[in-house]
């Protein structure tokens, strides 16, 4: 069991400043993401575009905002479980609470923080027949380990980053590798593109497009796709042991929903008026996946609702201690790695 | 007032003429989230950025519309439910040529 502080789910920019707020009160914390890496939305969906409102950076890309926050709270020495969802929570008895993970990974804190923005990424799954009778009977969306399909017969849809580099990674691995795409055109890195062209010339990639699958034929496990053409209508079967759809991801606020939280537009209410806790107390929710009376989802909102839900929860962990807020500039940053980081004292020295 | 009437078939079939400022650089997906014509957190999930499909739409007047983005039209070829005559909302910004607009609001991918 991982013990922490803080439980934070969602490692996006609001879970990892809420990281450094907690540090600055000696409290520990732990985050929970569904993807394989932090930065939420700013790694996953946007990490090349600029961001203009961040207080201080007129210009900021999303993926350096991230760096940024990861240099930021190294001092704390955060936690991750990556790459697993939130699925459960139960409250102890002695009012801490028990968050596990879909792959049964448990975290024990007195204080959690949603910080989940849109939600989880999930899949993207493509609209067929009898698709959930094959997941994991030769249908994956996710490739978590490529020897799976070594010697086999892999067909991979999809024009995106994904599609071309997990192609391109199989041709080695796999015995035939057919990629469908609903267009000519792919989405991609430019090398990426070409080095599917230069695969396909030498036959080690079968290029359909523009294509895509239209049904799946099998018993148990699947045995061949039906490939359309987009164009022609025309029909044909192919022969494969795997199907991988990669449409990409995109957010569904998942199991949180079911965790007895008010909901409002598809986000956790909470009190506004004091320190984001939800309605169930110990349980707050921060940034994007909240919602109030004049909300805005922005970063820098969200960077105020993680202070202050981070001195609330210094309340509630430790009722009877006094405590008043101290800058940065006057307290300086003690990492619990030892570091510490302090305005350089001024002199008191003559001049002659 | 800088106006347009524009009218929105949401996702439950229900037709609703909307007034749409021109002069608020707004685009349609920003339109249909101010009115509330989905539900939040249903449309517009990427922010605008034509990363994703939330804001899909099918076009029904003849209106001409700006051309495609690459952006765009890469995206839409890795969405659901698209037809010929499928935009993303957030890439049609609001001008006065588009009074009279009709489009439909494609499902929400579950």
């Amino acid at each position: 069991m991982i013990k922490t502080d803080i439980l934070i789910i969602g490692a996006g920019p609001t879970g990892l400043f809420a990281v450094f707020e907690a540090g600055l009160l000696k409290l520990k914390c732990h985050l929970i993401d569904a993807l394989p890496q932090a930065g939420g939305q700013c790694s996953e969906i946007y990490p090349k575009k600029p961001i203009y409102d961040i207080p201080g950076f007129p210009e900021i890309l999303a993926g350096d905002l991230v760096a940024n926050l990861m240099e930021q709270i190294k001092p704390f020495q955060p936690g991750f479980t990556l790459g697993e969802r939130a699925e459960t929570i139960e409250k102890l008895e002695d009012e801490t609470f028990v968050v596990t993970t879909n792959n049964g990974t448990k975290h024990n804190a007195p204080i959690v923080a949603i910080a989940g923005g849109l939600g989880s990424f999930e899949p993207r799954k493509p609209k067929l027949d009898n698709l959930e009778k094959f997941e994991d009977n030769g249908l994956a969306y996710i490739i978590k380990d490529p020897e799976v399909y070594r010697n086999k017969k892999v067909l991979i849809a999809g024009g995106g980053d994904s599609a071309l580099d997990w192609a391109i990674f199989l041709a080695d691995v796999a015995s035939e590798v057919t990629l469908v795409h609903r267009r000519n055109e792919f989405r991609g890195a430019l090398d990426s593109v070409e080095k599917v062209q230069e695969l396909k010339n030498l036959g080690k990639i079968n290029l359909i497009t523009p294509a895509e699958v239209v049904e799946l034929k099998g018993d148990v496990n699947l045995k061949s796709v039906v490939v359309q053409n987009t164009a022609t209508k025309e029909n044909t079967r192919v022969e494969v042991d795997n199907f991988i759809p990669l449409f990409g991801l995109s957010p569904k606020l998942g199991p949180i929903g079911d965790w007895g939280l008010e909901i409002e537009k598809n986000a956790i209410k909470v009190d506004n008026t004091l320190d984001y806790q939800t309605n169930i107390p110990g349980i707050y929710a921060i940034g994007d996946v909240n919602t109030y009376p004049g909300k805005l989802k922005l970063i820098l909102c969200g960077f105020h609702e993680a202070t202050l839900m981070c001195q609330s929860a210094y309340q509630r962990i430790f009722p009877d201690k006094k405590y008043v807020m101290k800058y940065t500039t006057v307290g300086g940053v003690t990492g619990f790695d030892g570091s510490k980081k302090e305005a350089p004292k001024a002199v008191v020295k003559s001049i002659d | 007032m800088n106006d347009i009437k524009i009218r929105i078939t949401d996702r439950e079939g229900v037709s609703h003429e909307i007034d749409a400022p021109t002069d608020m650089n707004m685009n349609l997906m920003e339109v249909v989230r101010s009115y509330e014509l989905a539900p939040e957190g249903t449309i517009g999930i990427c922010g605008g950025m034509a990363m994703c499909a939330s804001c899909q739409c099918y076009i029904k007047s003849e209106h001409e519309l700006p051309e495609m983005s690459d952006d765009e039209d890469a995206m839409l070829a890795e969405a659901f439910n698209v037809e010929d005559n499928s935009r993303l909302g957030c890439q049609i910004h609001m001008t006065p040529e588009l009074d009279g607009l009709e489009v439909e609001l494609a499902p929400e991918e579950v």
